[in-house]
């Protein structure tokens, strides 16, 4: 059956009017702005014109992206200067009747046109020692599963949240500015990733002289710039780093202390809380940052 | 004579969603040299958009919930086209795989007794899906990676196959194809080979799917002899956004709707009440009151309309349109903001409030989403054993997405997700029993890698040839237009003619610039797949002489006991020396359809299916 009621809406699908994109385009050798100038419509992200461009004037400009919904990471670019997703940037949130320039992640070494080369990444987290549960209990056995209070659990799924845009990598000085760092910097997005596994209520690992010795938490000045720019608004600093910077304090002078932390948060008590406080069924204990999370920043910002 | 690098291992694993994810780790668990690879970088694949939940009777919501409540509630979803093995293996096993993937990372959102907690969605009988919030597939996707990447599974990652090679007995022994960042080759020789490369979505305008999903691997399946089954039976889901244009198509999760969300027309009325079939009516709600009832009291109430299957949603949903009681932009609406309060919509469907605020400017927590059928999952796919995933093409293992059987007709929601790794599972141990059976050196023929690699690269010498995403395009309206959710024979009979003269332009597309990450040039090698899983859809839509499931005909509207009894089978003859498709691979005019019986169910499975407290 003709899809005649879609159709009149695509052609109802007001045009904007024109943009002038300045786009960035070379390689590993080298490369240049280019400008285009080509229509945009009505609700349309930046990804949006960058196809459009594809299809229309420029059918080999590089460009990665998967889900065109903020959920894959893949499309991260710099637009008017500032690290975010193309496919979650509105062209109506840029300032009109100026150009809009894209220019790939300034961090990692170049490709081509918008796509980089962000194997460093991939390359951290294999060193990162992998999750290392406790062995289930009699009852754990006899039920099937772990049991795991919703509070429990909240705090490492706030890291879980995480795309792997690499925007917090991108934006982070000691990384963006300084090459030579790669190899003893992890990097925010792993600081995230070392929090979720130390947080995590059944792994047994202690990952802190790693941490350290390794992976450069040291190295991190608190400036926040990472979180700035998490597409997810995971607090990576405050919820993340800063308690590892603690932990990693306490390995030095006190390594009962870390074991203490580890025990506790899954203790019957807190069991009983989320049981008090969850209604029948339902997902229970609201998550601190649950409000947080939905409200849209700035964007790019 | 091209050039190209080679590798050699015992497994190849093409796909690394979760299915590919999960057969890589098993095969690799298993002690055979295993590679992994991907068209996009690990972690990006379409299992991460994935949102609602995976379905596997725990029992931890409801005691009474178990395999076989499960195993009856996918039959009857899939209006009992499904291979009843495959649907009873995924039933039994779905609840192990689930707590494994706990036990390697995982943290599912909780019950207050600490266990993982499931929540009520479309077509199953208690709440059965294990879940986090709305981003259950990015939970999955990064728990199966880390393992994979910590069990020391080698990774391919941006590379894109584009055929399987087969030894000169006709056995699946590699694949070639090419570096996306470089645009150089490459060639695998493996014992055995798993496809796991998902849907085939990107044919038609309107999809919640990614650039990924155009169907390469039930193409290259059978390219290498294998069969598919089933490939009319698309899913509408009945909810992706309508508005604004720019994101016409995106998933809204049934989340919605499992939570509490109902469907309304322009008039305010909760239309799903008028469209309740006799298959489900015993257990359907009959009043609104009662379906409110429902979500705090299953045991005494009836599930409300909105929680029907999704092809019977999807329909209901046109046909109000279609009756000019639709939303402004062509859709209905969907309201959570008056059932919910603010708080629990932003705690509970996270990505769909920041979804809407962001990209459509909506507050879900206030008004209404506009929402209408968009192209969601083939049901359908490559034909496979239910216990070892053998496609007909030996060497050669399916799972995930591209497999067909499981679901039948309609798959329900959150059975993928459990799909892809009860047989992603069997598709590893599959392929790692074939390559352990496997003796004598691994041979591939030379000539066939150099003949592909010649017609990949033919777009560059064209010259003056046509642009691939024009092709492209015409492919998804014609698609879109004539093989939509509503099917009538002569629309399809044009369908069939038009994809016909769309691969006679596909083998004369012409590619500019360099070989390095040329979404062109990529296009223009996804063609050929596109090209073959739009016809295997449309032929099996012409066939299909019924309306069951994910397929409706207006010409053939009821079900038909005669074409409820088989599947059907196509394939193209291994014979074939044909390469005038596109990209020099056989026509898709030598795809063949052959109706075959339904294998038969025992009678103990039989027996299930009429479970009273079932009901
Ligand atoms: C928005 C959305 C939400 C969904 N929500 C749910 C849900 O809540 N519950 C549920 O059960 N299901 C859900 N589904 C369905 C489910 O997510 C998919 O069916 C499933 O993830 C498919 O997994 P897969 O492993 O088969 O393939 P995919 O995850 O699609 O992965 C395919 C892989 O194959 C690779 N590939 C493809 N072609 C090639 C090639 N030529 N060469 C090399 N590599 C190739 C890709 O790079 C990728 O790695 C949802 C789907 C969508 C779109
Ligand atoms: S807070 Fe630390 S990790 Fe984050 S951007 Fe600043 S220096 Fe980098
Ligand atoms: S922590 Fe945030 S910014 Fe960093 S990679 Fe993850 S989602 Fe992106
Ligand atoms: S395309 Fe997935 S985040 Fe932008």
């Amino acid at each position: 059956m003709a899809d005649e009621i879609v159709r009149q809406y695509v052609d109802s699908a007001s045009t904007t009017g024109n943009v002038t994109m300045n786009v960035w385009r070379g390689d590993a050798g080298g490369g240049s702005f280019v400008e285009y100038e080509l229509e945009a419509k009505e609700g349309e992200v930046v990804l949006d014109v960058i196809h459009r461009m594809q299809a229309t004037q420029a059918p080999d400009l590089a460009c990665r992206w998967n889900c065109k919904a903020g959920k894959c990471g893949s499309c991260s670019a710099e637009i008017n200067g500032k690290p975010a997703l193309m496919c979650m940037t509105r062209m109506e949130t840029l300032p009109a009747g100026e150009p809009i320039t894209v220019a790939p992640l300034k961090a990692f070494p170049i490709i081509r046109d918008l796509v980089t080369d962000v194997s460093y990444n991939y390359e951290v987290a294999k060193r990162i020692p992998s999750f290392n549960p406790r062995p289930k209990t009699t009852d754990e056995l006899k039920a099937g599963g772990y049991r795991m209070a919703q509070i429990d659990v909240e705090r490492s799924q706030e890291f879980r949240k995480c795309i792997e845009c690499f925007l917090c990598q991108d934006v982070c000085h000691v990384i963006r500015d300084h090459e030579e760092n790669k190899t003893t910097f992890a990097g925010p997005r792993f600081f995230a990733r070392s929090a979720e596994l130390e947080m995590h209520p059944l792994d047994v690992t202690d990952r802190r002289a790693i941490l350290r010795e390794e992976q450069g938490l040291g190295m991190c000045n608190i400036t926040k710039c990472c979180t700035e720019v998490c597409p997810e608004h995971i607090k990576i600093t405050d919820n993340a780093i800063i308690p590892l910077k603690e932990r990693v304090v306490d390995a030095s002078y006190d390594p009962v202390a870390w074991l203490g932390r580890k025990i506790l948060r899954r203790t019957k008590a807190s069991v009983a809380e989320a049981r008090a406080t969850s209604p029948v069924n339902g997902p229970p204990a609201v998550q601190p940052d649950a409000a947080v999370r939905g409200i849209p920043t700035a964007v790019g910002g | 004579m091209p050039e190209y690098e080679t590798h050699d291992f015992d497994v190849i694993v093409i796909g690394a969603g979760g299915a590919g994810l999960r057969a890589a780790i098993e095969a690799n668990a298993k002690g055979l040299r295993t590679a992994l690879v991907c068209k996009s970088l690990l972690g990006k694949a379409h299992t991460v958009m994935a949102e609602g939940g995976v379905a596997a009777a725990l029992g931890n919501v409801y005691p009474e919930d178990n395999w076989e409540v499960h195993f009856r509630d996918t039959m009857r979803g899939g209006k009992m086209l499904n291979n009843w093995r495959m649907a009873q293996l995924h039933a039994q096993e779905a609840p192990d795989r689930v707590r494994e993937l706990e036990e390697w990372g995982a943290l599912f959102d909780r019950t207050k007794d600490g266990l993982i907690l499931q929540r009520d969605f479309g077509g199953h009988r208690y709440a059965r899906l294990a879940h986090v919030g709305d981003r259950t597939g990015l939970e999955m996707i990064r728990t199966l990676q880390q393992k994979a990447v910590a069990d020391g599974v080698e990774v391919f990652m941006e590379v894109k196959v584009l055929r399987l090679l087969r030894d000169a007995d006709g056995v699946v022994s590699g694949a070639v194809g090419y570096w996306r960042p470089s645009g150089e080759f490459v060639a695998f020789t493996a014992k055995s080979v798993v496809l796991a490369t998902g849907g085939i979505g990107r044919s038609w305008m309107y999809t919640t799917n990614s650039w990924e999903s155009t169907g390469d691997g039930v193409a290259m399946a059978l390219w290498a002899g294998a069969d598919a089954i089933e490939m009319e039976c698309v899913q509408f889901h009945p909810t992706g956004m309508v508005w604004p244009m720019s994101v016409r198509g995106l998933l809204v999760t049934e989340a919605v709707r499992g939570d509490g969300g109902v469907l309304r027309n322009s008039d305010g009325e909760r239309f799903m009440f008028d469209y309740i079939p006799e298959m489900f009516a015993a257990e359907t709600a009959d009043s609104e009151a009662e379906g409110d009832r429902w979500y705090d009291d299953h045991a005494n109430n009836r599930r409300p309309p909105e929680l029907l299957p999704r092809d019977e949603v999807a329909r209901s949903i046109n046909s109000e349109v279609k009756a000019g009681r639709g939303s402004p932009h062509g859709g209905v609406f969907l309201d959570i903001a008056s059932r919910l309060s603010a708080e629990d919509i932003r705690r509970r469907l996270p990505s769909m409030y920041h979804q809407f605020k962001e990209l459509a400017g909506v507050d879900i927590t206030a008004e209404a989403m506009e929402v209408g059928p968009t192209c969601h999952y083939a049901n359908g796919g490559v034909r496979v054993d239910a216990d070892s995933t053998a496609t007909t093409a030996p060497g050669l293992f399916a799972a995930g997405e591209l497999a067909g059987g499981l679901h039948g007709s309609n798959r329900l929601g959150g059975n993928s997700l459990s799909d892809l790794i009860v047989f992603g599972r069997r598709a590893g141990i599959g392929a790692a029993e074939f390559a352990e059976g496997r003796t004598g050196r691994v041979t591939v023929d030379e000539g066939e890698i150099a003949s592909t690699i010649e017609a990949a690269l033919a777009p560059f010498e064209r010259d003056g040839g046509e642009s691939p995403y024009d092709v492209h395009h015409d492919l998804q309206t014609t698609m879109q237009d004539l093989v939509g959710i509503i099917r009538t024979g002569s629309e399809l009979e044009e369908a069939m003619g038009k994809i016909e003269a769309l691969e006679e332009r596909a083998a004369n597309v012409s590619a500019s610039g360099g070989h390095q990450y040329n979404p062109g040039w990529n296009l223009a090698t996804d063609l050929p797949s596109m090209l073959t899983v739009s016809r295997c859809v449309a032929q099996g839509a012409l066939n299909r002489k019924e309306s069951r499931g994910g397929h409706t005909r207006e010409d053939f509207p009821r079900p038909d006991p005669e074409m409820g009894s088989v599947n059907f089978v196509q394939g193209i003859p291994t014979s074939t020396t044909d390469t005038s498709g596109a990209g020099g691979t056989p026509s898709v005019r030598s795809i063949t359809i052959t109706p075959v019986p339904i294998p038969v169910m025992p009678d103990e499975l039989k027996a299930l299916m009429e479970l009273k407290e079932a009901y």
